[in-house]
């Protein structure tokens, strides 16, 4: 059965996107990415250390991956853009993680900011890919200005909270015009499932994987978990009921 | 003359982008660096030839592990 996932024209065969970021240590993150069978895999901008620099994460990627560079960090659409030219100048590559902080502790996006900085820079020619809020309104302005994917986050950047708000989400991806990308807050493989089950086109996820105690075992579990729930939201669950409903025939009963 | 380079106020002598990035030990040819000047990337192919000026603000990054 093949069930391809498309943005902005590209198809991948995992609906997995695992960041690059906080593993214990550089053979553990190579090891994950691989177990978790990702094509797309994150990547920050920073400045370069002026004291000397050690080998790229992108030459130690080797080209087995599709670099997607964030902005995170970035608090004002300027700084957003400017990560952005540059990432599309280092990278070559014009796909871009829009992140706008608009709260330093929450992580929370600025949706103001947001909208605006993904208008310009899709005018510049490129795919933006937005971390966002987990609100319908937002996700249509974001697609309305042309953004190729919306990244509703589930909770908190890190906390590990799951989907805090599943019928937020299941709305969006109900009503969404392009993919529904869930970022942020994944923590343990059933939040993933769930995600795929209300319907997000894909998972995107970094701590959950690189601060398990078995990062290489975590990194499995989200593979498994996203084709799981993939699976199951494409197959249809079955309507809740109140009361019981015997799976076993009614009758033939021994002693009826 | 007097330059920011990633966000620090220095005394530079090099004239060029190629050269303050020589200067500091980095080798202008290697991979995935970028370079904007007052905002503005600067396409590798003009480093040689982009000249600094007087309190230009320079931004050399690269890509780093991210979530």
């Amino acid at each position: 059965m093949t069930d391809p996932f498309v943005i902005a024209g590209t198809t991948f065969s995992s609906r997995l996107i695992v960041g690059t970021a906080r593993y214990p240590n550089q053979k553990v993150m190579l090891d994950c990415l691989e177990a978790s069978g990702a094509e797309l895999v994150t990547a920050s901008i920073r400045r370069i250390s002026l004291e000397g620099y050690a080998e790229s994460l992108v030459d130690v990627l080797g080209g087995r991956y599709r670099l997607l560079p964030n902005t995170a960090g970035c608090v004002t659409a300027r700084d957003a853009i400017l990560t952005a030219e540059l990432a599309r100048e280092a990278l070559e590559t014009n796909w871009v993680k829009l992140e706008l902080i608009g709260d330093r502790e929450l992580l929370y996006p600025d949706v103001e900011q947001l909208v605006h900085a993904a208008d310009e820079l899709v005018r510049k020619g490129f795919t933006v890919l937005p971390y966002c809020n987990e609100d319908p309104v937002s996700c249509q302005k974001l697609a309305d200005v042309g953004c190729a994917a919306v990244m509703p986050l589930g909770s908190l950047i890190g906390s590990g909270m799951g989907i805090a708000n599943p019928a937020a989400i299941e709305l969006i991806c109900s009503r969404s015009t392009v993919p529904v990308v869930l970022d942020a807050g994944i923590g343990t493989a059933s939040d993933a499932v769930l995600a795929m089950e209300l319907g997000c086109d894909a998972v995107m996820v970094d701590t959950a994987i690189a601060q398990s105690h078995d990062p290489r075992r975590m990194a499995a579990a989200m593979r498994a978990a996203v084709e799981a729930g993939r699976l199951a939201r494409l197959a249809g669950r079955i309507p809740r009921r109140r009361f019981a409903e015997a799976s076993s025939p009614q009758l033939g009963l021994v002693g009826s | 003359m007097q330059l920011r380079v990633n966000g620090v106020t220095e005394d530079v002598a090099a004239k060029t982008v190629s050269e303050l990035l020589d200067s500091r030990g980095i080798d202008p040819t290697t991979r995935f660096l970028a370079v904007a000047i007052n905002g503005s990337v600067v396409r590798r192919s003009d480093w040689s030839s982009q000249s600094l000026g007087p309190d230009d603000d320079v931004e050399i990054v690269r890509p780093f592990s991210g979530g």
